[in-house]
């Protein structure tokens, strides 16, 4: 097993399917001759020549248009918006025309294509370049959202994701860029709508996604070692398809539920579970399902502001802490 | 000195670029195809307009009649395996692709034959078969996405053609702006065609952009020529075509044409045009592509009886398409339930 970091894992696996198949392209700003802004891409053009990795200017709305005209008509492109913040600049494209050209024309175009993006807060950029917007995702039909934790996942879902005959919004959690982890040597391809449960407990079943998943091991170690309290974590991995099998499956032997998610409280993606589990697993709960999220608010940029509002650790173990007690 | 602001409300003279100059004559094979195309679309438009106004067609639906001889021109210059790329004032970009008349008014009435079996509507017609990639109802969206397909063609070494049609309100919106200059950069084989017929919805274009000519004016800022032609007049419309589609096959990047044209109804269903001044609609009328190209035809020997030829089948065709598609089932529920992803299905959870 090699040692990548997160943003490692990223040109591995575009490189890995480009050297699988010639109809994977690559575009976006900054991404070829400077190997991309968080440096995801380093190396790519290098290898794959200007032809599959291309430079394009600040056109989000021609970005995305052009991955949708290509991808209905025999490429595979990934596209990238250098932060998840600016899907807000071409979110016709990508909610309109993306999503519902397939539908709407009784299935005659497929849109294999993956539109990946820098996610999240935890880097003090602010309001309009920390945003976690998956869940803007998750709410438009004939979209898979995909978030992974690890730079494992990174390679293995995002491999996945291109060869995947459905759009994907691929999001990349940006704090986590810099993570180290071990990553299976050769073609490593992860399926999608897999939750994964990177920690086993009895107490409580605790569901994550990205950043918050290594927050929420953290919490659980602090549950396990200062209160004796065993918390199974899950990495929900993909918002859609959503694999609701192994959260149910994990609080029917809990008997308790806690969401952890970055995204701002209002229709958050723990919502959705939240309401599942409520609907299909009410008597066998223990107690109330517990979200913690980030406020209903803007993220704030200084190192304090950004801090107090994200689901840190501490929180997650005091709400943890008062559910079970 | 201010130079006196030209009227562009009026239908000007033809003017034709200079790079069409001394293209060969039009064969009467093709001014024949030119004109049944035509009347074809304009029957069909007819149609579809008696069909609202009997309630079989539900919710809107936008019609191009007077605008036929853009369409007509594109679909005759193009290859069959051209990509095209349509706004919801589709119907006739769609059909002159080869698709059917039935299938095309069994949409727009929520048909089993339909189209798309009634899950697109009036603003969706896409038959993927024969190049039509789609109809689009957002203002822009498909600029760039015409430009994608131009990509994909490009990268494939195929030698299609992706055109993309819109109107002039269009270029007013970013992605025009965003879609013309990521084409000229990568040399991309796309004909953008804006089809200026004066109006943006219920609003004169001339109100509302900076330029007189709302494409051909910008075209400078992209490095393009600022090509206008008369989009009434066919021939016209199809040498032009011709001058792009050569162009982009020979790797010379994309082309900006602006047609004038005038549509004879108003926006939509729900508009009966009354903005429009009574002097200016007649000048239009009396410049319909299709009388003017009757006469021309006939000028240039060709007999009435083949016209009139033309004229009764097509006639003929759209009552039997029409009558085929009033006797189509409504589609089963069924099928709302499927095709939002690849493998058939509608699935988001395990």
């Amino acid at each position: 097993m090699a040692q990548l970091t997160y943003r490692e894992a990223v040109s591995a696996a575009i490189a890995q399917e480009m050297r699988r198949d010639e109809n994977v392209v690559f575009l976006g700003e900054d991404v070829a001759a400077a190997g991309g802004v968080f440096k995801t891409t380093a190396g790519l053009l290098e290898e794959f020549g200007p032809e599959r990795v291309k430079d394009t200017p600040i056109s989000e709305q021609a970005i995305i248009g052009a991955a949708m005209g290509a991808s209905m008509t025999g490429l595979r492109p990934i596209a990238e918006i250098m932060f998840s913040d600016f899907f807000a600049v071409c979110w016709d494209l990508v909610a309109n025309q993306i999503a519902k050209t397939r539908y709407m024309t009784d299935g005659q175009c497929s849109f294999p294509l993956v539109l990946r993006s820098a996610n999240g807060g935890g880097s003090r950029f602010g309001a309009q370049h920390s945003q976690s917007v998956e869940n803007w995702a998750m709410a438009i039909p004939g979209l898979k959202v995909v978030a992974p934790s690890n730079p494992a996942d990174v390679k293995g879902l995002l491999a996945a994701s291109i060869r995947d005959p459905d759009p994907v919004m691929f999001f990349e959690q940006k704090s986590l860029y810099s993570v180290k982890g071990e990553v299976p040597d050769g073609e490593h391809i992860e399926p999608l709508g897999v939750a994964s449960i990177v920690r086993a407990g009895t107490d409580v079943t605790v569901a994550a996604l990205a950043a918050m998943v290594p927050r929420a091991l953290k919490a659980a170690e602090i549950l396990q070692d200062q209160h004796g309290i065993s918390c199974e974590v899950v990495d929900v991995r993909c918002l859609v398809p959503l694999d609701t099998q192994t959260i149910l499956g994990s609080v029917v032997r809990t008997s308790r539920f806690v969401t952890v998610e970055e995204n701002p409280r209002l229709c958050g993606w723990g919502a959705e579970l939240a309401s599942i589990v409520a609907e299909e697993l009410f008597w066998d709960l223990d107690g109330p399902i517990v979200r913690i999220t980030t406020p209903h608010i803007p993220l704030p940029s200084a190192d304090e502001l950004e801090d107090a509002v994200m689901p840190s650790p501490e929180r997650i173990v005091q709400n943890i802490k008062k559910l079970v007690d | 000195m201010t130079k006196k602001k030209k009227d562009s409300s009026k239908p000007g003279k033809t003017q034709i670029p200079g790079s069409l100059k001394g293209e060969p004559e039009i064969n009467t094979e093709t001014r024949l195809r030119l004109y049944r195309t035509m009347y074809e679309c304009r029957v069909l438009e007819q149609r579809a307009y008696d069909l609202f106004m009997q309630n079989l067609v539900k919710g809107t639906s936008h019609l191009a009649l007077g605008q036929e001889a853009i369409a007509s021109g594109f679909g005759t210059a193009m290859r069959p395996d051209d990509y095209t790329f349509c706004t919801y004032r589709g119907h006739n970009h769609t059909y002159v692709r080869g698709v059917s008349m039935v299938s095309i008014l069994g949409e727009l009435m929520g048909r089993e034959c339909g189209l798309l079996r009634g899950k697109g509507g009036s603003m969706h017609l896409t038959s993927v078969k024969h190049g039509a990639m789609g109809s689009y109802a957002i203002i822009g969206a498909h600029l760039p996405v015409a430009a994608g397909a131009a990509w994909s063609a490009q990268y494939r070494r195929t030698k299609q053609v992706s055109v993309c049609f819109f109107g002039d309100g269009t270029t007013n919106i970013g992605a025009f702006h965003e879609a013309l200059n990521f084409a000229v950069i990568w040399k991309l084989p796309v004909i953008f065609v804006c089809e200026n017929n004066l109006y943006m919805e219920y609003t004169a274009i001339k109100d509302v952009t900076a330029v007189e000519n709302p494409a051909a004016d910008r075209a400078s800022a992209y490095g393009l020529e600022a090509i206008v032609i008369d989009g009434n007049d066919v021939d016209v419309v199809y040498e032009a075509a011709n001058t792009a589609f050569s162009k982009a096959r020979e790797g010379g990047g994309p082309t900006l044409i602006e047609a004038k044209t005038y549509r004879h109804g108003g926006h939509s269903r729900a508009d009966p045009g009354k903005y429009r001044p009574d002097e200016e609609l007649q000048a239009w009328l009396n410049k319909d592509p299709i009388p003017m190209y009757r006469e021309r035809l006939i000028g240039l020997g060709i007999e009435e009886t083949q016209l009139k030829k033309v004229e009764s089948e097509t006639d003929e065709a759209i009552d039997v398409a029409t009558e085929q598609a009033r006797n189509s089932p409504s589609p089963s529920t069924d099928i709302a339930f499927i095709d939002v992803w690849a493998d058939g299905g509608a699935s988001w959870r395990n």
